[in-house]
């Protein structure tokens, strides 16, 4: 026989929990998204301190050259696909001639600033997280708080303006590498005629599409220094984990996030542009 | 009176529901070196960072000189902090940093000094810390007490009046332990700042003590020197000593103070009259440190407890150390003519071996132009009933004349 519960008590607690844990992640969430922005703009403040600039460098150094490889590979294939899918299926309503701006503008307004974005986030801002969550285990961010060195002028600021560097440069070679790589497919391999190719890339595209796609990078660059770096930061306040573990974890979050992200923004300020 | 350097007042701490310090007042004075003990999850450590501002109190205040931390402004602040230098448990040194770069990182980052100025003062450093071979090694490339002396050197180079220790020596032998705690003895002269530690080798950091604060459950439970600790006989001090102490001197062998005290109550109440000697040795540990290093110094008082342990445990004889560089024995039923004798086979003993063997560590220090010499001092005196160790102590100690002398053989002049 079905038993009648009062509110509140344990048959009450069932039907209601999937709903109070909704609200408390939803609740999490927007707290830790006011977190970062604050973190993110008192990170901003400091860039502009002294003793900066060499470390600005040594972070543009890791973070932009040394992710410009990976970006530039990444950038290489993306375009070949694109000048292979977009080939064929141009092929069919025979409009073949335009594959240089289709090509151009997927990468230029979407995949240039969005795969960049995930692939520094891949390769760097997960580096970002676990380099920062490391110091913080060991006692190495407060030790620099105990030098008198404030830990995010030291460790963020620097991180957040190479990030605000790197992302428009990267981006503006994943655009150029990407092009390159649909003229190897499309042209190259399969024959559509180059100057075609080229022509219709330089018409199609205009400088709103290029400033678009910076202003894009730029707000990524934004959040994914600003997510990977909080992670990092805060490892050691983490509830699911301790030590290695919380910087594994961290880890993931600051990645996840950050694609998570990324997209999302992607969305609003495209929504914004057009 | 005195006023303290730093002062607690009232002050509690709450981490999570837990209460960490309960309305704790301490005192912590200049120019001394002041311990802290007490169980793990006593609040030693988050103590400890209050004082550098790494954790704030929930209620109450800590007093720099007088002054509230609290109601300081942003510029004495920075200059009260710029006093303080802390020195992490496991160092906290910068590990994809080398040693030099370490050493300077303080000076590169909190002050407008040039580049050879800087290079200048943290050579000076490294070289007084002996780390000048390796000044370009990354941390994890070194030693335990290397890392140490790294993070000491980064400690010092901003010139410090107050050093807080947390815990040098956890998970270091015995050796190990007691060079450092040399080390900050030997620093602590030589530079005039004021040291904080929390440690538990107990008794070598009691030996280079002034103070001991013993925190309790949130508050202190005991403020004062060693020898008040040992003469209030307050049950909680005594109870967690003891649990500390053991019954063993880890770096000699030989009893603890408290394992002492039980063997010689004993001893008193098992002979109606008694007859009996004590022997009191010592050497001069400051002296051999300055000249041949902390490790030298350290080996040479492991090699008199030791020696002492094996030569008098075999005629019935019991030993402690009473100061870091003093090992008293007591020699029940032995006359003070019979003790003199036995002391005198011991110090032939302890030459022709111990200090011999000694020469293997202080060797690359002897050799050259200057000589040193190593003295064993002992003093034998009468033990009656009515004596207590304090008295017996006082009495051989007047008595003290050389029995044991180690001369290099390098020819060379005496220092």
């Amino acid at each position: 026989m079905e038993m009648a519960f009062p509110r509140g008590t344990r048959n009450g607690n069932r039907v209601a929990a999937p709903f109070a844990f909704v609200g408390r992640e939803v609740l999490r969430l927007f707290g830790d998204l006011g977190a970062i922005t604050i973190f993110f703009f008192l990170a901003c403040i400091r860039i502009f301190r002294s003793k900066q600039l060499p470390e600005i460098v040594n972070q543009v150094f890791a973070i932009g050259a040394g992710s410009s490889l990976i970006v530039m590979l990444v950038a290489l294939f993306t375009g070949m696909v694109l000048g292979l899918q977009l080939f064929y299926t141009l092929v069919k309503f025979g409009a073949v001639g335009a594959l240089g701006s289709a090509v151009g503008l997927s990468l230029v307004r979407e995949l240039g600033p969005v795969l960049t974005a995930i692939t520094i986030t891949a390769r760097a801002g997960s580096a970002m997280a676990a380099e920062i969550g490391t110091l913080r285990i060991s006692e190495q961010v407060d030790a620099l708080y105990t030098m008198r060195v404030d830990p995010i002028r030291y460790l963020i600021s620097p991180r957040v303006a190479s990030a605000i560097i790197s992302f428009p440069l990267l981006t503006a070679f994943f655009d150029l590498v990407g092009m390159a790589g649909g003229y190897l497919t499309g042209v190259l391999l399969l024959g559509t005629p180059g100057g075609t190719y080229w022509y219709r890339v330089q018409s199609s595209l205009d400088m709103t599409d290029v400033k678009g796609g910076f202003v894009k990078s730029l707000v990524f660059a934004a959040i994914v220094s600003s997510i990977c770096c909080f992670q990092g930061y805060f490892c050691h306040m983490r509830k699911d984990g301790f030590g290695a573990k919380a910087v594994g974890l961290a880890t993931i979050s600051a990645v996840v996030l950050s694609c998570v992200m990324i997209l999302i923004a992607d969305y609003v300020v495209t929504s914004f542009l057009m | 009176m005195e006023t303290p350097l730093i002062e607690f007042r009232n002050v509690t701490k709450r981490l999570g529901n837990k209460t960490v310090l309960d309305r704790v007042n301490l005192e912590i004075y200049e120019n001394r070196i002041t311990t802290i003990i007490g169980k793990s999850g006593s609040g030693k450590s988050v103590l400890l960072k209050h004082v550098i501002g790494l954790l704030e109190p929930d209620e109450g205040s800590i007093l720099f000189r007088g002054k509230p931390v609290g109601d300081m402004t942003k510029r004495e602040w920075e200059d009260y902090r710029s006093r303080i230098a802390y020195l992490f448990q496991n160092n906290a040194l910068l590990d994809s940093m080398t040693v030099f770069d370490n050493v300077a990182f303080p000076l590169r980052q909190t002050t407008n000094l040039g580049k050879r100025e800087i290079e200048r003062k943290v050579s000076e450093r490294i070289e007084e810390l002996e780390l000048s071979d390796a000044a370009y090694e990354y941390p994890a490339e070194l030693s335990g007490g290397m890392q140490k002396r790294v993070a000491l050197a980064r400690a010092l180079v901003i010139d410090p009046t107050i050093v807080l220790f947390d815990e040098p020596t956890t998970g270091q032998d015995p050796i190990r332990k007691n060079m450092i705690l040399s080390m900050i003895v030997h620093y602590r002269k030589k530079y005039g700042f004021t040291a904080v530690l929390i440690s538990h080798d107990i008794p070598d950091v009691f030996f280079i003590s002034d103070r001991i604060i013993m925190l309790w459950e949130g508050s202190v439970g005991f403020e004062g020197t060693y020898d008040e600790a040992g003469k209030r006989k307050l049950p909680l001090v005594d109870e967690f000593l003891r649990s500390l102490e053991g019954f063993e001197d880890e770096l000699t062998g030989l009893l603890s103070r408290e394992a002492f005290r039980m063997h010689y109550r004993a001893m008193l109440g098992a002979s109606a009259v008694l007859t009996g000697s004590a022997a009191l040795f010592s050497v001069e540990f400051e002296r051999l440190q300055e000249a041949l290093g902390p490790q030298a110094a350290v080996e040479i008082v492991r090699a008199l407890g030791e020696y002492a342990n094996r030569h008098f445990n075999s005629v019935g004889g019991f030993s402690t150390r009473h100061r870091r560089d003093e090992i008293l024995t007591i020699l029940p039923h032995t006359r003070p003519h019979e003790a003199k004798e036995l002391v005198a086979g011991f110090a032939e003993e302890l030459k022709d071996e111990a200090l011999a063997r000694i020469k293997s560590i202080t060797g690359p220090k002897e050799g050259g132009e200057a000589c040193f010499e190593i003295h064993v001092r002992a003093g034998v005196t009468e033990v009656s009933p009515t004596d207590d160790i304090d008295q017996i102590i006082a009495k051989a100690h007047a008595r003290l004349e050389i029995v044991a002398t180690h001369r290099c053989d390098a020819g060379g002049a005496v220092q």
